[in-house]
């Protein structure tokens, strides 16, 4: 129920004000949204678009750290997530590199002339995404993990 | 300095009764990390020093020849993607790419009595890497596991110099595929960081482990240290062992048995 709930949530912050299904290079600023990313069917971003526009690194950068040293990794501000929402896909379903010519990051980047170096580390296409409880339930039967035994605390 | 804090090194305390305060601890609201996997959920607070991760390597079942942990984790944190760069000599790149866990073999020249053990960042207390590392991008999580904040690295490679364990990998060359969980990069230093993203998400356990146990070695015990009811306490309680270069004291969060 939880987690039907949390899921619902997210797509409802997801929603997108970005997403009218226009080519990459439209004439008019910022209509950058492929067709063929997730992102196009909502009605808004995860903060409103013009928000967005401006401040999304600071929602990145914010993130970054409450990953890299918290180990939030769920939050709809990383840029995995960035990922996973925008990333087109071609005639056969198969994921583009966000960072490629005429994708999401790159044409708004090449538009407002600004370098972009996250994905000289980062997946540019949703790979392997963080181990989640589906992943976890499939590997629960291999003994020896710590994790389907309760707590101290618990028992 | 003292480097007898953690629990880990406080037998004498823990026998005072400063258990009862650790499990005390254990029983706070809001600590869900041991719940049962179908209920396990993203974490949506920072790690704390209530748990302190770690591993007990029981020498005497890691098998000659089996790769098994290596293996799992070069595809759990994407390290079989590297590619070897153009024209690179063979035997230079073995020796040049990322490795998190490696496989190695002691011989005793007097007996003759072969020992194999998987070695990976043994999470150290105190970890020299973080001492000497001149941004602060090598760090210790609140929950003990030692890792590099690439946004920061730079890429010196002291950390390399001052690891005992020669547990980091540099990156030299750009990476052309990488996994959403496991960024990787030309010019910074990695190494294993106890599969935090499954923790993260609240599973307990990490892929050498369950591979190990997959094979029916059983040579891996993951679990925390400061849970002296969990599994790896348990084993640790059982089984007399060791810190590698225990001389060092830098108290590792991976233990071995049978060395
Ligand atoms: S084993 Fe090496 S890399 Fe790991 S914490 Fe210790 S010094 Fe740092
Ligand atoms: S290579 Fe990176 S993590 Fe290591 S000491 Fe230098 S800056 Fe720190």
């Amino acid at each position: 129920m939880a987690e039907v709930m949390t899921k619902g949530v997210l797509l409802a912050l997801l929603a997108a004000v970005l997403g009218v299904g226009s080519a990459a290079y439209a004439e008019e600023v910022g209509d950058f949204v492929l067709p063929s990313s997730k992102a196009a069917a909502l009605e808004n971003c995860v903060e409103p678009t013009e928000y967005m526009r401006r401040n999304h690194f600071e929602l990145i950068r914010h993130q970054r750290d409450e990953t890299v040293y918290g180990g939030i990794r769920g939050d709809s501000h990383g840029l995995s997530g960035c990922v996973a929402c925008h990333v087109g896909y071609d005639d056969s379903g198969t994921p583009i590199e966000i960072d490629a010519e005429g994708q999401f990051c790159r044409s708004c980047h090449a538009y407002a002339s600004v370098e972009m170096n996250c994905f000289d580390c980062h997946a540019t296409v949703p790979r392997g995404e963080a181990w989640n409880h589906e992943v976890a339930a499939a590997h629960a039967h291999l003994t020896g993990s710590a994790a389907a035994r309760p707590t101290a605390a618990e028992r | 300095m003292n480097h007898e804090t953690e629990s880990m090194n406080q037998g004498r305390r823990d026998f005072l009764g400063a258990a009862a305060g650790v499990s005390a601890a254990a029983v706070a609201p809001g600590v869900f990390l041991h719940t049962p996997v179908a209920n396990a959920a993203p974490r949506t607070d920072p790690v704390t020093d209530m748990h302190r991760w770690g591993l007990l390597v029981d020498t005497s079942k890691c098998a000659d020849g089996c790769t098994a942990c290596v293996d799992a984790c070069d595809s759990e944190n994407g390290l079989n993607l590297q590619a070897k760069p153009h024209g690179q000599d063979e035997l230079k790149w073995e020796n040049q790419r990322a490795v998190w866990i490696r496989k190695v073999k002691l011989q005793d020249n007097l007996t003759g009595h072969v020992t194999n053990l998987p070695l990976m960042c043994q999470h150290c207390e105190h970890p020299p890497c973080v001492d000497v590392c001149p941004t602060g991008a090598s760090f210790k999580r609140a929950d003990g596991i030692v890792m590099v904040d690439r946004h920061t690295c730079i890429g010196c490679r002291y950390c390399m110099m001052a690891c005992p364990y020669k547990a980091r990998s540099f990156i030299h060359e750009q990476v052309d595929h990488k996994l959403t969980r496991a960024p990787r990069g030309k010019g910074c230093v990695e190494s294993c960081n106890l599969c935090a993203h499954r923790l993260d998400n609240g599973d307990i356990s990490t892929a050498c482990a369950e591979a190990c146990s997959a094979e029916g070695h059983q040579a891996l015990i993951f679990g925390d240290l400061k849970d002296p009811m969990g599994p790896l306490r348990k084993a640790l309680a059982k089984t007399p062992s060791r810190q590698i270069r225990q001389d060092l004291g830098l108290n590792t969060g991976v233990r071995y048995a049978g060395i």
